[in-house]
């Protein structure tokens, strides 16, 4: 199985490469991709740069363009499709139909995979983008669980790519309004979700309240360290219940699930987290390329089970949907 | 119906899980007594309670047809597993009733065919509709999320493509493998006992600090506030929309069809329509934001209401 890893930065990127990546994805610096952060992503030159860095080593690039194009502005995102493949990026990831036409028809010669928020959970899905825009492969959303993965994989006409470590979206993405809701900015049209921006943090006597746009996220005692406010891992009341009432503050750690998902046919492993420093992803990858065994040879090393614990947000990881009991 | 009518009126499938006889007893009524031209039926939210509904499924479709509406039925909005996927496959291989397809897989089994697409597919811009339309889609219904400006961009774009917005009720803002509903109640998705029987209007979710936030509904997640594009009519009619969804909530649905009726056939100022609507659900605070590309949960006042026309 390939091993694909998150760059945010041109340092990142080269980190990831020399820790073993098979092939590293990241973005354009605006809203076309689903990581449209502050100070984030890639210039054309810095994807140049990198691209020739990559392929210099035999590691892949993958560029995501994977946002919805905003009616009216298409141009912005064609732009990033035709720069990325003039740049010589080994696959673009997508997700808006319109753009896997566009994709298909200009570039047709271009690997095209289907990014997770198009959200292709079935056969019959991933049928029709294999059909009509040529998709080598697809990115499973997270809501399904091994065996679901496995009998998938065995129908699908293309590759099945899964996220193993890093956040953990709750609800299927790509169809998640939940943000914008709250701020007016989604991950599907502005590539964030819980921006920063709409982010605020008050005392009051013992305790922090994190919130987002009008609507408190979170209250913490003194005792906790008080969390990011992403929407769907705050405490809320429904009913009797109080607390995280979609999902604790937790990451996914599916490495437990790397022979299981060896064993369905799953191409290609992959890790979220193109937010984060240099330090992080180049852990992660060099614990996941243990876990893959180096390059095929020998047996796989242990992992330093610690490390990557300690390296998840709030110390807390769970195998997301990839057990039924999750659900 | 003559032009002025405006654009068509669809209700939309019932998102919760209602006892079965009250399924049926609304739509009879919606058949016998609501102004609506089109009504969309069929579980969307989760394949475990399909089997309410199956066994007075088409004698409600006769009904509403014998009424002189159209009828469409929907798919699931997420198919993951084997008996999911055969009952999308079993629908949309359904002659003589048109199919909405709320995922893409059934769009896929629909290609070639007219078909409906539902507000859960993805479809931000005109070369997304023209994908879709060029498979067969005639009838589009826009995610909940666009701004007017994409929804007149869109519809501008594809002249030949019917676009629907979701113009009432409680907005269906997220999905997930995961229970919530079960989750709060003890219970799991698998061991569920159907517990969102009974919150037939979705259950409230609060802040920490008490404010009304979200509304749980199964495996979905949707608005606290009900949508209500009633005010923005005009401007919806003007940007090209031909159908307002009516997504049924526990409260006075064919009075909330006469008003959205009135209101698009430029007989009632669409404020009136607003307090009326206000009227006729008990209780519900209203939204409109996405429509402004604001946050979602916000009200924004009409600018002036466009006034009656004629």
């Amino acid at each position: 199985m390939e091993l694909i890893c998150p760059a945010g930065t041109l340092a990142a990127f080269r980190d990831a490469v020399d820790a073993g990546a098979d092939a590293v994805y990241c973005g354009f610096r605006d809203e076309t991709n689903a990581r449209n952060f502050p100070g984030l992503n890639l210039t054309r030159d810095e994807l140049a740069e990198a691209i020739l860095y990559a392929g210099s080593r035999d590691v892949k690039t993958f560029v995501a363009i994977n946002t919805f194009m905003r009616a009216g502005s298409e141009a912005l995102w064609t732009d990033a499709v035709d720069d990325a493949a003039a740049l010589g990026a080994d696959a673009l990831i997508l997700a808006d139909l319109g753009l896997l036409a566009y994709a298909a028809e200009r570039h047709p010669e271009m690997r095209r995979h289907l990014s997770v928020q198009a959200g292709a959970a079935n056969a019959d899905h991933i049928d029709f983008v294999v059909e009509a825009f040529g998709v080598r492969r697809v990115v499973l959303p997270r809501v399904l669980t091994v065996a679901e993965i496995a009998a998938l994989t065995r129908t699908a006409r293309c590759e099945t790519e899964v996220f193993v470590f890093g956040g953990l979206c709750v609800m299927e993405e790509g169809r998640c309004s939940l943000s914008s809701y709250a701020t007016g900015l989604s991950p599907n049209m502005n590539g964030v979700c819980s921006p920063a921006s709409h982010v605020r943090y008050r005392r009051e006597g013992d305790e922090t309240v994190s919130g987002l746009g009008d609507f408190t996220i979170n209250r913490f005692s003194k005792t906790e360290a008080a969390g990011y406010p992403t929407l769907c891992k705050g405490r809320f009341a429904a009913g009797d219940e109080r607390g995280y009432i979609f999902e604790d503050p937790v990451t996914l750690d599916a490495l437990s699930q790397v022979d299981a998902l060896a064993a369905a046919g799953v191409a290609a492993l992959k890790i979220e987290g193109r937010q984060r420093g240099r330090a992080y992803v180049s852990r992660v990858v060099t614990e996941m390329r243990k876990a893959l065994g180096g390059g095929g040879e020998g047996p796989p090393l242990a992992v330093e089970r610690g490390l990557l614990d300690r390296l998840s947000e709030g110390q807390h990881t769970t195998t997301g949907a990839f057990e039924k009991r999750w659900r | 119906m003559g032009p002025t009518h405006g654009p068509r009126l669809v209700l939309g499938p019932v998102l919760f899980l209602w006892e079965a006889p009250a399924w049926r007893d609304f739509y009879f009524r919606m058949a016998d007594e609501a102004d609506v031209d089109c009504v969309v039926l069929g579980e969307v939210v989760c394949s475990k309670r399909q089997h309410f509904h199956e066994p007075m499924l088409e004698a409600v479709v006769e009904r509403l047809k014998g009424a002189g509406k159209a009828v469409r039925l929907a798919s699931l909005a997420l198919v993951t597993n084997e008996r999911e996927i055969r009952s999308t496959r079993q629908l949309c291989a359904r002659e003589g009733i048109e199919v909405e397809a709320e995922d893409l897989s059934a769009h896929h089994l629909l290609r070639g065919r007219p078909h409906a697409i539902g507000p859960l597919v993805n479809v931000y811009n005109g070369m997304a509709a023209r994908v879709l339309a060029a498979r067969g889609a005639r009838t589009i219904c826009l995610p909940p999320e666009l701004p007017l400006a994409s929804i007149e961009a869109i519809a501008r774009d594809v002249p030949g493509i019917d676009f629907e917005v979701f113009a009432f009720g409680r907005v269906p803002l997220a999905i997930s493998a995961r229970c919530a509903h079960a989750r709060v109640k003890g219970k799991t998705k698998d061991t569920c006992q159907f517990v969102c029987r009974d919150d037939p209007d979705g259950l409230p979710v609060e802040t920490l600090d008490g404010q009304r936030f979200l509304a749980l509904n199964g495996v979905q997640t949707m608005s606290y506030t009900c949508q209500s594009l009633i005010a923005d009519v005009p401007a919806l009619i003007a940007a090209g929309v031909g159908g307002l969804r009516l997504s049924p909530q526990r409260c006075d649905m064919v009075g909330v069809a006469e008003t959205f009726r009135r209101v698009a056939a430029g007989r009632l100022d669409p404020r009136e329509g607003q307090a009326e609507l206000a009227a006729r659900y008990d209780g519900a605070s209203f939204s409109n934001g996405f429509l402004h590309g604001e946050a979602g949960h916000r009200l924004v006042p009409a600018a002036a209401a466009a006034g009656l026309r004629d």
